[in-house]
């Protein structure tokens, strides 16, 4: 490594760690405290990637999260692996291992470089012009694209690191420790409330702790002396949290904010194990200070993209902080006073300036008169037309501006450099404020916008509400914070300050070049390779609104969402169209910030916690007899019980001939469960359901059909009358929470006067439910004193008992048309009462079926299930279910809308039976029926909704919709699949014991 | 991310509530009586108003009340929480 890169003291490296790391496979080393980008600039590497469209080489160009160029690929020889990382903020640590993206084979030889030189064939919208046309061709350019234009690659591998969440409610937030942030924290949390303090760098202070600027003292000190010695007490302050390495990503209404807290990404490998490597902070706050700053702007010229070219403040950034020099000869580019501070700063350290290239005509600020006097050479009212150098800025050109700024004149001065600081004013951090809703104001003094209109309890304090100079910002901050804190004084409402005022601006938003300007190249977006030639084309295009000439050229769309040039791409759209900035108005800033990682998203949401899900008593005996499962809802369903290496279809098979032969067993634990009481539940029940529930007796259950107001069916179920004014309703699995949640709703809202309470009993009672023609003699042996004669325990009817010492209650109802027995007991019972059956089964070799032969059982019954052969268009009409819609009820929910017009037509879709020409077919779910196989386009009739081939039956058969099936009884249709067609015939919807004689045998 | 004051539980984030549409618009008492266009008007017509907005919420993930909160769309503030059954202000 050449030390002369690497110049003393900081005090903020730590020379005495060297550490170890590798970029595009070459070693090199840096010290504790370096970011990877100050590391390779001390190592003089400025070339770190390839422009994302030409190519081009790009070099660092800022210090901070705003980098556009210096995006790498981080691993460590582990799963870890992390594309788009700012080298700019990434600290290195022993064993970091960065690459370049965008390039391919290499960095130094990129084969994209071609695009580079046939350019002019590449403007905006160039791939939306070419590549969409034809549409068929789009697969082929994208792995061409893809392949040299990547951002990075994804990890292929589970992410070793474990992320966190955490909620943070305080009375004040402020983000940004800079100066302002400090002060403002500060004097938040000694009026007694509790403060947060976050900053994104791993340092507080912000610009001010490591410039020692001539011009800006405190209290007859230096700036960055005074607020070392502030920040040193801060920790002796009680209510003031502070967290560095923490970027606010998002700032939602109502001051709730996203912020992603960093942890061991500065670590190497050994200290990051058994580490939370990132947490997501949701902080609510009942007042926000924003204190995010400002970034510097570069200045849009031709050519302004090599590597060499870095913002101003970041080469004295570089230089202050890290103790790094970007280069051995330094030239600045400017249109105000703070190239100055940069240049002064690298001659006071010794470094050569070569001269200073300005656009204003004079300025007579002491710094200024300062850097005159150092004898640096300053060109005013001058410009840089061109650079030079492929791999390393090695050249500028400079020439006079015309007085209107839009020409050059004179002749050319060349200057030869290896670096170019370039400072084009600063540019308020407003995207957390306009996030939040805020409005911004254009300022036409600095050309810059302002937060204007705050949504929520927060003020924008410091640089990043325009306040620029040391004095502003202080004397600003005192007033405003005691305005928003409402408290009398501030601790530094005496604090001597000096600072100096700047007079001469000038602002070209697009510098002129000898050439013009389709023959130049100069950069709004460096990421997305956008260039002033792109908007001026899409303005000649038509383009006018902001936000599409932004996704037409692609400027602001990278991952650092333009933060350098959409000012920039505004202020050339403004003068191009001959509008104001303040009419432009503004792009949306839209989260995050700065990229989160999918990690910090998720948290500890992964794997088996990504989402909950929900197990019956009954779970462990259906695991334990290898029983395969569904997903119901967040529910965990048995769906069969293969046996001997059974597949699907064989165990469902088996399962659905057992249960109708002699007797099987499911687990209907899940269905869901709403316990009924008051004075007016069987008038609620009239209300809510479409058939008639006043004359039901107690002990009796009756099958329930509920409707949305708009006539489509619902939910179904059956309900149980458990005593006077007490009903227990069943819902379907999916719909248990939806269902409460409407009846909940009615009662509130439209019926308040009943007398109705409603509880959710799902997870207190297990459900066992017994089928099959000896489903009677296994229940008898269970309970041989319970009478289970016609007569006294009747279909549809309830029954109290106990089996052992276990309560149960006793539904006699069937979803299968066989005799059958619901035993619900109390949760913690559900295994045993399981046992217990199994048990008393075995001689009629019970068997136990999955969701899957329920689905098929109830299928060869004609039974619906809501939500397969419903899709919230079916009315009980259209399910050929009027016996279950009461014409005398006056009125129940969605009644009115089974007499619409719509809803009374003959050829809505209605269900019907199919079965196939050849009984050996099954068919699919969802196939297309059709009644015309020559007609084009085809007529669709309707679709398959249920299908199983029939054990019992012998066949297969299905459920239908079709248009006007009701009366197609015996028509053959189609069913036209991808390699043939199939024969089908319109039956009735009920297969099986059409005369419903097996539910009392 | 509104935190909203449930009238009965106080001051709740967003993601325990449910929203439920247009508020005070009365279920018919004798939807029988009506015309298809008057059920229709009942039944789908909604208003989308960019600015003040009447609606019902529920806090679903808490107390299960449902109540009424009047909503600047424009901006999302919340101008007031009433309970069901309250009067609306007038304006
Ligand atoms: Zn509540």
């Amino acid at each position: 490594m050449s030390t002369y890169f690497r110049i003393k003291p900081s005090e903020f490296i730590d020379e005495t760690v060297r550490v170890s790391f590798k970029f595009n496979g070459k070693n090199y080393h840096g010290f504790k405290g370096d970011t990877l980008a100050s590391a390779l600039l001390a190592n003089n590497v400025h070339l770190v990637g390839r422009s994302f469209k030409y190519h081009r080489p790009r070099g660092i160009m800022t210090a901070g999260s705003e980098e556009p160029n210096a995006i790498v690929q981080i691993s460590d020889g582990t799963n870890r692996t992390e594309p788009n990382v700012r080298a700019t903020e990434i600290e290195i640590y022993e064993g970091l291992e960065a690459s370049s993206q965008n390039c391919w084979p290499s960095v130094n030889h990129d084969i994209g470089g071609i695009n580079n030189a046939i350019s002019a064939f590449l403007p905006a919208g160039f791939y939306y012009k070419t590549f969409m046309w034809p549409a068929s061709f789009w697969e082929k350019y994208e792995y061409v694209i893809r392949h040299s234009a990547g951002l990075g690659k994804s990890p292929t591998e589970r992410d070793p690191d474990v992320y966190d969440h955490r909620y943070i409610h305080c009375d004040v937030l402020v983000v940004g420790a800079g100066i302002s942030g400090i002060l403002a924290a500060r004097n938040a949390a000694k009026n007694n409330l509790k403060t947060l303090l976050v900053d994104e760098k791993n340092e507080l202070g912000g610009s001010t702790i490591y410039q020692n600027r001539e011009f800006n003292k405190i209290e007859n000190q230096n700036s960055s002396d005074w607020l070392k010695k502030e920040i040193k007490e801060l920790r002796n302050i009680k209510n003031l949290e502070i967290k560095t390495r923490t970027s606010v990503a998002a700032f939602h209404g109502y001051n709730y904010l996203l912020a992603r807290e960093n942890l061991t990404d500065h670590l190497e490998n050994k200290d990051k194990q058994g580490k939370i490597r990132q947490r997501l902070l949701k902080i609510r706050a009942k007042k926000v200070i924003l204190a995010t700053g400002a970034l510097e702007r570069p200045l849009i010229f031709n050519n302004n993209d090599r590597p060499g070219i870095m913002l101003s403040s970041a080469v004295k950034k570089y230089a202050d902080f890290y103790g790094v020099v970007s280069g051995k000869k330094n030239v600045f580019f400017t249109n105000n006073d703070s190239a100055y501070e940069s240049a002064f700063c690298l001659h006071n350290k010794g470094i050569n300036v070569e001269a200073i290239i300005d656009i204003r005509e004079s300025s007579n600020s002491k710094i200024v008169k300062a850097v005159e006097e150092a004898g640096i050479k300053i060109h005013w009212s001058h410009t840089i037309v061109d650079t030079r150098g492929y791999k390393r800025l090695s050249e500028i050109s400079a020439m006079m501006l015309s007085n209107d700024g839009l020409s050059v004149t004179g002749s050319k001065i060349n200057i030869s450099c290896d670096c170019l600081g370039v400072a084009g004013g600063w540019t308020p951090a407003v995207h957390l404020f306009t996030q939040s809703g805020g409005k911004l104001k254009f300022d036409e003094n600095d050309n810059v916008f302002l937060p204007n209109i705050y949504p929520s309890e927060q003020m924008s304090v410091g640089s990043c509400n325009g306040d620029f100079k040391l004095k502003e910002i202080i004397s600003n901050l005192s007033t405003n914070l005691k305005q928003f804190l409402k408290v009398d004084k501030t601790d530094f409402d005496n604090v001597l300050i000096e600072s100096e005022e700047e007079n001469s601006k000038r602002n070209i938003w697009l510098l002129p070049s000898d050439k013009p300007i389709g023959k130049t190249k100069p950069f709004v977006d460096y990421q997305n390779d956008a260039t002033a030639k792109d908007i001026k084309l899409a303005l000649r295009e038509g383009f006018r609104s902001i936000e599409h000439v932004k996704r037409y050229t692609t400027t602001g769309m990278g991952t650092d969402q333009g933060k350098l040039g959409n000012m920039h791409a505004l202020g050339i759209i403004a003068d191009t169209a001959g509008v104001k900035m303040s009419e432009l108005g503004t792009t949306t800033f839209r989260p995050p910030y700065t990229p989160l990682t999918f990690g910090t998203i998720v948290g500890r949401n992964v794997g088996e916690y990504f989402d909950v899900f929900r197990r019956t008593p009954m779970n462990d005996w259906h695991i334990e007899n290898k029983a395969e499962f569904e997903n119901v809802g967040q529910w965990k369903r048995a769906w069969y019980y293969p046996a001997n290496g059974e597949t699907m279809h064989e165990a469902v098979q088996r399962e659905s001939k057992a249960a109708r032969e002699s007797a099987g067993i499911l687990d209907a634990s899940t269905l869901g469960k709403i316990d009924i009481q008051g004075t007016d539940a069987s008038e609620f029940l009239n209300r809510v359901y479409t058939n008639a529930w006043s004359k039901l007796g107690i002990g009796k259950c009756r099958y329930g059909l509920m409707l949305n107001e708009d006539g489509m069916v619902y939910d179904d179920g059956v309900t149980t009358r458990l005593g006077e004014n007490h009903y227990l309703m069943t819902t379907t699995t999916g719909g248990a929470a939806n269902v409460l949640g409407k009846l909940e709703d009615y009662l509130q809202t439209e019926w308040p006067e009943l007398d109705v309470y409603l509880t959710s009993v799902t997870d207190h009672f297990a459900t066992a439910s017994i089928c099959g023609p000896n489903s009677k003699k296994i229940l008898n042996k269970l309970i041989p004193d319970l009478d289970l004669s016609e007569e006294s325990f009747p279909h549809m009817s309830f029954k109290n008992a106990q089996i052992g010492n276990i309560k149960c209650r006793i539904m006699r109802i069937s979803f299968t048309g066989e005799h059958s027995y619901e035993i619900n007991v109390q949760s913690n019972y559900g295994k045993a009462i399981w046992e217990k059956c199994m048990e008393a089964g075995k001689e009629f070799s019970i068997t136990p079926y999955g969701t899957e032969t329920m689905h098929l059982l109830r299928a060869e019954k004609g039974f619906i299930i809501v939500g397969q052969d419903t899709d919230g268009t079916m009315t009980p009409i259209d399910l050929q279910m009027d016996w279950i819609v009461s014409k005398k009820k006056y009125d129940f929910i969605g009644k009115r809308s089974l007499y619409r017009s719509d809803t009374m037509k003959e050829e809505r879709k209605q269900l019907v039976g199919l079965l196939t020409d050849d009984p050996n077919i099954v068919l699919e779910e969802g196939a297309q029926i059709v009644s015309d196989l020559n007609q084009s386009p085809v007529n669709m009739l309707g679709h398959v909704t249920s299908s199983y081939y029939s054990p019992n039956l012998k066949k297969s058969i299905a459920l239908a919709v079709v248009r006007g099936g009701k009366n197609m009884m015996g028509k053959k249709l189609f069913i036209p699949m991808e390699d043939k067609t199939i024969n089908v015939t319109i039956e009735n919807p009920v297969f099986f014991d059409t005369e419903n004689k097996r539910l009392n045998a | 991310m509104f935190l909203i004051n449930c009238p009965y539980c106080g001051e709740r984030d967003h993601q325990e509530f449910k929203a439920g549409g247009e508020a005070h618009i009365e279920r018919p008492k004798q939807p029988t009586e009506l015309s298809d266009d008057e059920w229709a008007e009942y039944l789908f017509m909604r208003k989308n108003i960019k600015g003040i907005q009447f609606e019902r919420w529920n806090h679903a993930h808490g107390c299960r009340k449902w109540f009424n909160m009047v909503r600047d769309t424009s901006n999302d503030q919340i101008k007031l929480i009433y309970k069901m059954g309250e009067k609306p202000p007038a304006e």
